[in-house]
């Protein structure tokens, strides 16, 4: 078979659609899905070759939001960086913000206080559930479920956001860890609120559920499509629900064992089939076990300082020397590459975006499969934008 | 697992003639890491992923590191004893050399069936302008094949045996390398209410100061 | 945000109007009546950039609801849409597809700058792939700062919107863009050169401000 490559670019510019001719299959048709399309989660773009309806080639097209993160990151300091982690994926900033102040910690060899690493535990656990609710959402949207479960999901999405907003002083870039702790201590109330919620959610879960698990269109839409080998996800660097789901048992939660996750009681739910219905089902009991991993902290977290006292802010210049760190999100395994040389700025800066590696599979799960198909499984992969281009 | 040393005393006996050395890290995290020669980096590659020691077959990270040319000053001191028994004279010398600047790729390398690593590769390029290419991994580890199309695109390291190596942050027509240390980036500041520095510069580059205006003054009739 | 600009001279007093009102009887003016339809369904451009466009989609659910305001139609073709809000960074490479969608729309348009990044780059200015602001290629209605912007900024931003609409006239050499016969509706769209845009901003949209500096400031 042979049809004509696909180069995005130097395609004439607004023909988002054309036809390429092959002697055996008659018309393919090559169509260019984004950047701005409704279903690609931001500005993703992939360029599909059509055969009638069945994907025969995908290839994504990347940097639409490529806003030089790391160059940035050079450039400033090391503290300076922290906001701007915030804005990698833009839903999960306390996640981002741990594994870059876990990085950082490693590489000046900066211990943390236990009330401060409780806190991170639960912040942590808080935006896994909100990720993965607004994944669910984000998915039936693709499916079609045009913004119901999208209205739930972001009626949790407000409560968390409460949270985090109380305790951070803004919503969605909550720029709190520190190098040595967390900013600000949990105002008074606030554990409790937690607790109030943390209760709450697994009732909105059983909701949820019975709204979704079962459905018959979504079971149609889902089961079966996408399937994901665990050879090609650990090949592809797959890493998250979506490696869980192909039934890999790899949680940094249990593997690194960073934080204080190896006190609480918690298991790794893992899929079976590998399809997107697993990656969907995967989810949904992680956020089963994140409510147990908070019920557990809440109850624990100790009163104390929430900051090492020989944490440096000012003046904060490292050793030379060079760390890779890395931790579960909510996506996948998020880690940061930092070299310094002893000055201020760290000499590089590398972030390692669990969005875009896990994009590496796309067109393996797509082909065969129909252009509708293709926006549902891009879905349950589970990508932001401001992480895949940095 | 095995330690680098362990690695690298392996790798060695293992690939005879093979150039594989220990590069320490003096921070605290202590992560070492293998530099590669280049000749030989994907058979070492792919013996580290089938290797069922090691069977590090997940790789989570590569990273790309401009390295500059940089002048290193070195002091040398000579003492000469004294023929008549006094003290040995000491002489300090300053020696300047230029050390040649390269690119580097690192990879992060993890073992998702032993759960251990990280087992840290470098390869290094001869310079940074004409010797810029380097055996690509992605045949060995699909991982690296959209970061090492980012490597190329941000620092123009050419990946050789790369499947698809197009760049995939900035447009096709796009010249520069943006990660490179001496990239110098398009000049469309606006002035900054508290500028410093840089931006000093180059908002003062855009805004001269206008040159005092000269009024004529008329005479009083 | 703009100023909100002044409204038409009332022709009758308020209480002249109630009284007509009482009897039965509606007096309005073509200009208020096309305006008060205009604003109140102002249909936005389904179109997410950035971190702001997660913000955009919480203002239109359920707890800040802005179906209220008549903008609830987000819709996925610019031929159907008559607001741009350019929710997040625009990049270089992304400028060209912004500006192209906002050729595509019919007049009347208007567009929002949602957040610092889509006003001047934000915080994200330094960077050699950020356009600067989207207003260096089409001309921005209203600005919203934040980074990013709660729902309710994004609210206010849209009743600032409708308060313009409100006060535009529809004849004579205040009308606005769309009805005037030899305004240009399409704007250039850049080229990807070497090492930046071609040409890096619109001249006839934007011109670098102009600032008196003290001598050694």
């Amino acid at each position: 078979m042979s049809f004509s490559d696909p180069s995005p670019l130097s395609a004439a510019p607004g023909a988002s659609v054309r036809a390429v001719h092959d002697e055996f299959h008659g018309d393919l048709l090559e169509v260019s899905m984004g950047p701005h399309h409704p279903s690609t989660h931001g500005v993703f773009r992939m360029m599909v070759t059509l055969d009638g309806e069945t994907v025969v080639k995908l290839k994504p097209v990347f940097g639409y939001l490529h806003r030089n993160h790391e160059k940035i990151g050079e450039n400033t300091s090391y503290l300076g960086s922290m906001p701007y982690t915030d804005r990698l994926d833009y839903l999960c900033s306390m996640t981002n913000n741990w594994a870059y102040a876990l990085a950082v910690e490693k590489l000046a060899g900066q211990a943390v206080p236990e009330r401060a690493e409780y806190l991170r535990v639960i912040l942590a656990e808080l935006t896994r559930l909100l990720n993965h609710t607004c994944l669910a959402g984000f998915l039936l949207q693709d499916c079609g479920a045009s913004g119901t479960p999208l209205m739930y999901a972001f009626r949790e999405r407000e409560k968390i956001l409460d949270l985090f907003e109380s305790l951070s002083g803004s919503r969605m870039m909550c720029n709190y860890q520190r190098f040595g702790g967390c900013r600000v201590d949990a105002p008074a109330g606030w554990l409790d609120a937690a607790r109030a919620l943390t209760d709450g959610y697994g009732s909105f879960l059983d909701e949820y559920e019975a709204l979704l698990t079962g459905n018959e269109i979504l079971m149609a839409r889902t089961q079966g499509i996408g399937c994901l080998s665990a050879k090609l996800a650990v090949s592809a660097g797959v890493t998250g629900p979506l490696l869980r789901a192909a039934g890999v048992a790899y949680d940094l939660r249990k593997v690194d064992g960073y934080g204080f996750y190896p006190r609480f009681d918690f298991r790794v739910p893992l899929g079976a089939h590998g399809d997107t219905y697993d990656r969907y089902m995967v989810r949904v009991l992680e956020m089963r076990e994140s409510i147990r991993i908070l019920q557990q902290a809440l109850r624990d977290i100790p009163a104390g300082p929430i900051m090492d006292p020989k944490a440096k802010l000012r003046g904060f210049r490292p050793k030379p020397g060079e760390v890779y760190s890395r931790i579960e999100g909510p996506k996948g395994e998020i880690g940061f590459h930092l070299i310094s040389e002893g000055g201020p700025n760290p000499y590089r800066y590398r972030v390692r975006p669990p969005s875009l590696i896990n994009l590496t599979i796309l067109e393996d799960l797509c082909l065969g499969h129909s252009i509708a198909d293709a926006v549902v499984i891009l879905g349950s992969i589970d990508i932001v934008l401001g992480e895949v281009d940095r | 697992m095995e330690t680098p040393d362990q690695i690298r005393d392996r790798l060695l006996s293992r690939f005879p003639g093979a150039a594989v050395s220990l590069i320490s890290n003096p921070g605290p995290a202590a992560q070492h890491s293998l530099l590669l020669d280049a000749a030989d980096a994907r058979a070492i590659a792919t013996f580290l992923r089938d290797d069922p020691g090691l069977q590090l077959d997940f790789c989570s990270n590569v990273t790309g590191v401009d390295w500059p040319d940089r002048e290193i000053v070195e002091t040398t001191r000579t003492s000469t004893p004294d023929p008549a028994g006094g003290p040995a004279k000491v002489v300090e010398q300053k020696t300047k050399r230029l050390q040649p600047g390269c690119l580097e790729v690192v990879y992060h390398l993890y073992s998702v069936a032993l759960l251990h690593g990280p087992v840290v590769l470098r390869l290094r390029t001869g310079n940074r302008s004409d010797q810029v290419s380097l055996p690509s991994l992605t045949p060995v580890w699909r991982a690296c094949e959209f970061q090492e199309r980012e490597v190329f695109d941000l620092f123009g390291v050419v990946f050789e045996g790369h499947p698809d190596l197009r760049r995939i942050l900035m447009w096709d027509g796009f010249k520069d390398h943006p990660m490179r240390k001496d990239y110098v980036e398009p000049d469309d500041y606006e002035w900054e209410p508290t500028p410093h520095g840089d931006v000093l510069a180059k908002a003062k580059r855009h805004y001269p100061t206008p040159a005092p205006a000269v009024v004529k003054e008329e005479p009083k009739p | 945000m703009s100023e909100p600009a002044p409204s038409s001279p009332p022709t009758l007093t308020d209480a002249e109007r109630a009284e007509l009102r009482r009897q039965g009887i509606l007096l309005t003016s073509m200009e208020e009546l096309y305006n008060w339809g205009r604003s109140h369904s102002v249909w936005p451009l389904q179109f997410g950039l950035a971190c702001c466009a997660i913000e955009m989609i919480a203002a239109s659910m359920a707890r800040f609801d802005i179906a209220r305001f008549g903008s609830e139609v987000f819709r996925p073709s610019p031929r159907q849409a008559d607001l741009l809000i350019v929710s997040g960074t625009v990049t270089k490479k992304m400028t060209p597809q912004v500006v192209r969608l906002w050729n595509q729309m019919p007049e009347p348009k208007y567009c929002i700058a949602m957040g610092a990044c889509a006003i001047s780059g934000g915080p994200f200015k330094q960077g050699y792939n950020v356009l600067k602001g989207i207003d260096r290629f089409i001309p921005v209605d209203i600005y919203i700062p934040g980074c990013p912007p709660r729902p309710e900024a994004l609210l206010h931003g849209l009743m600032q919107l409708q308060e313009k609409i409100r006060g535009q006239k529809i004849s004579g050499p205040g009308a606005p863009r769309h009805l005037q016969a030899d305004t240009t509706c399409e704007y250039p769209v850049p080229d990807f050169g070497e090492h930046d845009l071609v040409p890096p901003q619109n001249p006839a949209v934007w011109q670098p401000p102009v600032i008196v500096r003290k001598e050694g400031a």
